[in-house]
């Protein structure tokens, strides 16, 4: 056995590494000496991974190597903007496929056994996404990309910080006021009208194609319309908002209280449970993955339509009044700025979800180990 | 479904729910029209009898909540008294919405099909990618819109293709995940029996991973087309009303044509289920002619 493991990524990486030197200085302000630490930095992370190390050691030369000299690179980019040579890029390049070993590394060969326990599930998508914050930082900066064409990651989250009263305000009128009620109005309005159609056949038979054909409709479309009855403030929001969550609400709770198989209806019957005795203590239960199916998407839908409504007409606050009147005023770091909130907003609604489905239906097939 | 039982357990629910539908959309009509047509009557000093006054809250030329009839005859005067090809026309503007869509749709599919094949194929992107791509989906995306738009509209990209973008995010996303469950759903028996065979990882792909994910493919399909359709309207809102069905809706909530939104909407839900019934349609020849079993 050699000691040698060549892979692509440490080979790209090392080649990458030595064509960064035919453009040195990287930057204006990086001198010629910094570039020679970056290289010399990748150099030993690309050569350290080609030997056979343990699994923690190779992870551990990974990180420090590739980060490493993205850490000098992002430095070298002060009061350079836009000086970047075809070194530079080279160089990120060369951390950048270190990096994808690292990724590599981690996430082993696929197979379940080489999972590296509850860690890699966490750490190597967060890895990704440093990258990409990464790599969008340097080349933004790097490359000189105009500022309102698309802001560098540093400047979003400098934004962010600088204005947490208007972010606040409009956090407090989207999400709220509007999302938040219409969310629960909806989705309610939609679990009850299901249960009532579910006690007679017929409602329910005349429903569930009209529900799955609505479903697929443009709904926002009747943003326009609700923003002319109900006027600018949040409720025109929030009826859209309720309009758009029922019908996911009620064709998903409808399909949900079918799922009981006949011989649990049997059993309960046996016990001569009554009508409701069964709804609450079986097909409730049984309707739950479907009922929590409905709440994710609803969490989405909920925040689009609150957000697209505001393109129609608002009072001065709002996160769609915000991104609408900041693009036209080419102030780039706002709009991503109430984007990244949004989508903050959006994933911590959606994992809050999918938690407390956890611990509701803990008895589902997909939650056993 | 028997015949006698289609009609007796789909056709006459759903027509009478659709029944109690339009009857209450005319009360609602009448309801929230009577307000403006009583202070209008009063201001004008005119008095009519309850049939006049009925009629009258039916025909306003903005009312508030449009009846069924004047939207019906709204949609028919746009589209089959007028060219097709002239801006007045629903037609022309479901057109402009429409292309946009297919196009989004087609590369929205494209793209989910390829990361999907990369996810299957490469561990190191289902670990790092795939929780990104569905943490992308709890983002409202569609907020981004007036962003891609107008940043496009910068570079000097215009017309059809930004409005595709937007349809092409949206769209991705349904038939990225279907398209990873499907190459994935071959049994472990079968993978075995490719590998009884010695073939490489292309043939697998295509002899047993391809087929055997078609029906997840056009069950995300139909998810896929109608959310491309959403993206495209959408996309039409911040580029100021040029052609469109969104344009359409937003030029009506400029000047408060509620008739029109209304017309704009049945358009736009027409072009919905024509979309998805002919991706179902598709799906099914395709799934009866591969051999799966008719449900």
């Amino acid at each position: 056995m050699s000691v040698f493991r060549p892979n692509w990524q440490a080979l790209m990486s090392l080649l990458a590494t030595l064509y960064s030197l035919t453009a040195v200085p990287f930057t204006d302000s990086m001198g010629s000496g910094t570039p020679l630490i970056v290289v010399a930095i990748l150099l030993a992370g690309a050569l350290a991974s080609m030997l056979r190390l343990s699994f923690a050691l190779e992870a551990a030369v990974l990180t420090l190597a590739s980060f490493g000299a993205a850490a000098v690179l992002i430095g070298g980019l002060a009061d350079a903007f836009g000086t970047a040579s075809r070194g530079y890029f080279a160089a990120l390049g060369a951390a950048w496929l270190l990096g994808w070993r690292l990724v590599t590394v981690l996430s082993g060969d696929g197979s379940r056994g080489s999972d590296g326990g509850g860690g890699t599930a966490i750490i190597v998508p967060a890895l990704f996404g440093l990258w990409v914050v990464i790599l969008w930082e340097c080349i933004v900066r790097g490359a000189g990309v105009p500022f309102v064409l698309l802001p560098p990651p540093s400047a979003i989250g400098l934004k962010i910080t600088n204005s947490t009263s208007i972010l606040a305000a409009d956090f407090k009128q989207t999400v709220l006021k509007a999302v938040l009620f219409g969310y629960v109005v909806g989705s309610l309005t939609g679990f009850l009208v299901a249960i009532l159609a579910d006690r007679f056949r017929f409602f329910a038979n005349g429903l569930l194609p009209i529900g799955n054909m609505v479903s697929a409709l443009p709904m926002i479309g009747i943003a326009p319309v609700m923003v002319i009855w109900f006027g600018f403030d949040w409720q025109s929001k929030a009826a859209v908002v309720i309009v758009m969550t029922f019908f996911p609400m009620l064709v998903n709770t409808l399909a949900g209280l079918a799922a009981s198989s006949d011989m649990e209806r049997d059993l309960m019957r046996t016990y001569g449970a009554t009508h409701w005795q069964v709804l609450l203590k079986l097909r409730l239960q049984a309707a739950m993955p479907f009922i929590f199916n409905a709440l994710k998407i609803n969490s989405t839908l909920a925040l689009i339509g609150a957000i697209v409504a505001e393109f129609f007409g608002t009072p001065i606050v709002g996160m769609g009044f915000r991104i609408s009147t900041e693009v036209g005023r080419m102030n780039l770091d706002m709009v991503w700025a109430e984007i990244a909130m949004a989508a903050i907003v959006g994933s911590l609604f959606y994992g809050a979800l999918a938690l407390l489905e956890r611990s509701v239906t803990f008895w589902h097939p997909s939650y056993r180990r | 479904m028997t015949a006698t039982g289609f009609i007796k357990d789909r056709l006459v629910p759903v027509g009478s729910i659709l029944l109690v539908i339009l009857i209450a959309w005319y009360f609602a009509a009448y309801s929230m029209n009577a307000p403006f047509q009583r202070d209008f009557d009063r201001r004008a000093g005119e008095t009519r009898t309850s049939v006049e006054f009925l009629k009258k809250t039916m025909s306003q030329p903005k009312p508030t909540m449009p009846a069924p009839h004047q939207v019906a005859t709204n949609l028919w005067k746009n589209t089959l008294t007028v060219k097709p090809w002239s801006k007045r026309s629903l037609v022309y503007h479901s057109w402009v919405t429409l292309s946009a869509t297919l196009l989004g749709f087609a590369m929205g599919t494209a793209l989910g099909v390829a990361i999907a094949i990369g996810i299957v194929h490469i561990p190191a992107l289902d670990r790092s990618f795939l929780p990104w791509i569905i943490a992308s989906q709890t983002i409202p995306i569609l907020a981004t819109a007036p962003m891609i738009i107008v940043l496009l509209a910068a570079i000097g990209v215009t017309g059809l293709l930004p409005k595709a973008l937007i349809s092409t995010y949206l769209s991705f996303f349904p038939v990225a995940v279907g398209m990873v469950k499907g190459l994935r759903s071959p049994d472990v028996l079968h993978l075995d029996l490719m590998r009884t065979y010695s073939a490489n990882r292309m043939q697998t792909l295509w002899k047993l991973r391809i087929p055997a994910s078609v029906p997840f493919f056009f069950t995300s399909m139909k998810v896929a087309i109608a959310a491309s359709l959403i993206g495209a309207i959408v996309g039409e809102l911040p580029t100021g009303a040029v052609a469109g069905i969104g344009s359409k809706l937003l030029a009506g909530s400029y000047y408060s044509q509620t008739v029109d939104i209304f017309a704009a909407l049945i358009a736009g839900s027409i072009v919905a289920i024509l979309l998805v019934t002919a991706v179902d349609v598709v799906g099914r020849f395709v799934n009866t002619r591969m051999g799966a079993k008719s449900q």
